[in-house]
């Protein structure tokens, strides 16, 4: 059956046996690169679609519908247009910094794909501690955005920035709490291990109650740190107008949105590896039958499937929820989440300690 | 010249280099800024120790949120041009005489430590810096400083909560 | 060998960006204009610099968030051995998040949780 991981290994196979072994690794390096390259770019182009029309679908309209076959290439025509934007760099701001948080936000983005398997036996870099590397990666986003808030030179920008600072660390903390969780049932904090844990059945399943709850506490900080709807305060249209990227234009803006959704990918792509197993497709126990049943779809589709899945209801809260004032959200987060965070480890440990999961 | 040895002396000037930068930056954000790149490449060090863990620790705690509260001090204080206070010729040669007073004595005690001379840090060895590792040893010889350092963390936090709410 | 991947995929990221920026920036002609060059604001030039004084509120934040974070540190290496250890693993992080949730309390007493 034709899968990622044979296509991988046929490549090693085959470069292997045709150039020297320095040279099958630099190709292959040059081949993730290219791949991860055009990952964002289908990222970018696909998400931006996707939200267009969820939010269309949400409000009983018909969304973009004139660019391609319904409105499919809409997002090309987007980036067309962002290309052909002039960059401007406003007066008074501090040059170097306004240049370099794009690159610093991109580089985070991109940095935390390496732990993340795409399908069985297919990802970057198995790292030994998979979910910490991604928590501290994405804790160097906040320093890119601080940056581009700093440097802009515009009150709307810093303002924008300094919330999104202080939203994102906080929230940081329960979806920290709620990664600990499955820590606790796994006992690694590989990826790999994780995912392999789950052959029996997914976390959410396996770990009932506390699972549950810290899947909710997970999707809701996440739905923060990324700054979306209904946590988007940092970039408030009608209080900020656009937050920390107020001052970019063209290209530069074009990076930061680009790097937005992907960072929303990435999380519904952790989301889904801790609890609804990664690429692991439903099983049953020791239900043989059907488990075989289910080993027909291809893991690649499971993955994709559920990361999209998760990527659905993070945009379904933005039409659903009207935006939280700066008080209620920290409140949410200091007064609910991180007690109910804690209280839900504690009940976790003691799932895990008696044997109560399945 | 091995690779290893290569990344070595990269990351340890990068480190040095940034460190400098960090005193010579007019401005406190830049300071700031080249302070996490100095954490970048110390983290890099454990990294070339097998000491994942303690690497990400470094940039979890370090470049993420002490420098995110660093920055937020900077916000606060406002630090404008008009405001900053000025420093006379004589601070700066005391800050000068003190700081190289530090750092005689720092060299003299590693020139004098007989237990690291003519040792060599093994680099890619050992899984001391391993997770799983350090969660056995914390949890079995050193139960009694991780409860206590429960208690650190407790006055810390009683701490912040005094400076920042005077009333 | 993994670790060489993430010098491949910061290079990716910096080509990637690199590349989109360049791109425009030979694309576009770009007009000049002083007006441009303003700070976006509703119209009236920005009064004052932006770099005002904020809230303290942030500062306490962080600080608190600081701490959080390091003792969710602390618990990444316990969450590994959880089920090794066993039930002396439990004694032990209640009295730690007991000991952690005084101090929650009194910042929440003290009314450090609140904004503004």
């Amino acid at each position: 059956m034709l899968s990622l991981e044979t296509i991988t290994n046929n490549i090693n196979n085959w470069l292997n046996n045709h150039v020297s072994s320095t040279w099958a690794t630099i190709i292959e390096m040059l081949i993730v690169g290219l791949l991860v390259i055009g990952l964002f770019a289908m990222l970018g182009l696909i998400l931006v679609l996707m939200e267009r029309k969820v939010s269309a679908f949400m409000q009983i309209r018909v969304g973009p519908n004139r660019v391609g076959f319904k409105g499919s290439l809409q997002t090309l025509a987007d980036t067309l247009k962002l290309v052909l934007k002039e960059g401007l760099t406003p007066k008074g701001a501090d040059k170097f910094l306004f240049n370099l948080a794009p690159y610093v936000v991109m580089c985070a983005a991109m940095l935390i794909l390496a732990p993340i398997a795409f399908a069985k036996n297919f990802q970057i870099w198995d790292i030994n501690i998979g979910v910490l590397y991604i928590s501290a990666i994405s804790s160097i986003s906040v320093i890119g955005i601080l940056m581009a808030g700093w440097a802009s030179n515009n009150k709307y920008s810093l303002l924008g920035a300094m919330r999104s600072g202080a939203q994102i660390v906080s929230y940081e903390l329960s979806a920290g709490f709620s990664v600990l969780c499955i820590v606790i049932l796994t006992g690694s904090l590989q990826i790999s291990d994780i995912i392999n844990a789950q052959q029996n059945g997914w976390f959410i399943f396996k770990g009932h109650i506390p699972a549950i709850i810290s899947f909710i506490i997970f999707i809701i900080a996440v739905t923060a740190e990324t700054n979306r709807a209904p946590f988007d305060l940092a970039e408030a249209e009608s209080e900020l107008t656009a937050g920390f990227h107020t001052e970019y234009s063209g290209m530069k803006f074009a990076l930061f949105f680009l790097a937005e959704y992907v960072n929303i990918f990435v999380v519904c792509a952790i989301g889904a590896i801790l609890f609804f197993g990664g690429w692991m497709p439903l099983h049953i126990g020791n239900w043989q039958g059907f488990n075989q049943v289910m080993d027909y779809i291809p893991s690649s589709l499971w993955f994709i499937l559920k990361v999209f899945g998760l990527i659905f209801l993070i945009m379904w809260f933005r039409w659903t929820f009207p935006r939280l004032r700066v008080d209620q959200l920290l409140n949410l987060e200091w007064k609910y989440l991180l007690p109910l965070s804690l209280v839900n480890l504690l009940l976790m440990t003691v799932v895990a300690i008696m044997g109560w999961h399945f | 010249m091995a690779i290893t040895e290569i990344i070595f002396w990269f990351l340890s000037a990068l480190a040095v280099i940034s460190a400098i930068m960090v005193v010579l930056s007019k401005s406190p954000v830049h300071s700031v800024l080249w302070l996490i790149a100095v954490f970048f490449a110390i983290s890099g060090h454990y990294v070339l120790l097998n000491a994942q863990f303690i690497a990400i620790v470094n940039i979890i705690v370090y470049a993420g949120a002490i420098m995110v509260l660093f920055l937020f001090v900077l916000m606060l204080m406002n630090l404008n041009k008009e405001t900053e206070p000025q420093k006379n010729l004589w601070m700066k040669l005391t800050g000068v005489v003190s700081g190289g007073c530090l750092l005689i004595i720092l060299i003299s005690l590693v020139r004098q430590a007989t237990e690291i001379k003519g040792k060599i840090a093994v680099t890619k060895t050992g899984d001391i810096g391993l997770i799983k590792v350090l969660g056995k040893e914390l949890f079995s010889s050193y139960v009694v400083p991780f409860e206590i350092s429960s208690v650190l963390f407790l006055s810390a936090m009683i701490g912040a909560v005094v400076i920042g709410k005077k009333d | 060998m993994g670790a060489a991947y993430l010098l491949v995929l910061l290079f990716a990221a910096i080509a990637f960006s690199a590349g989109g920026i360049l791109v425009a920036k030979l694309l576009v002609k770009g007009s000049k204009n002083a007006q441009k060059a303003e700070a976006y604001e509703c119209g009236i030039p920005t009064e004052g610099t932006p770099w005002n004084q904020f809230n303290v509120g942030y500062y306490l934040f962080a600080l608190l968030f600081l701490i959080f974070d390091v003792e969710l540190i602390f618990m990444y290496p316990w969450a590994v051995v959880v089920k090794q250890v066993g039930i002396a693993a439990l004694v032990e992080i209640i009295i730690f998040i007991f000991i952690l949730f005084i101090g929650f309390l009194y910042a929440h007493k003290k009314g450090a949780l609140k904004w503004i």
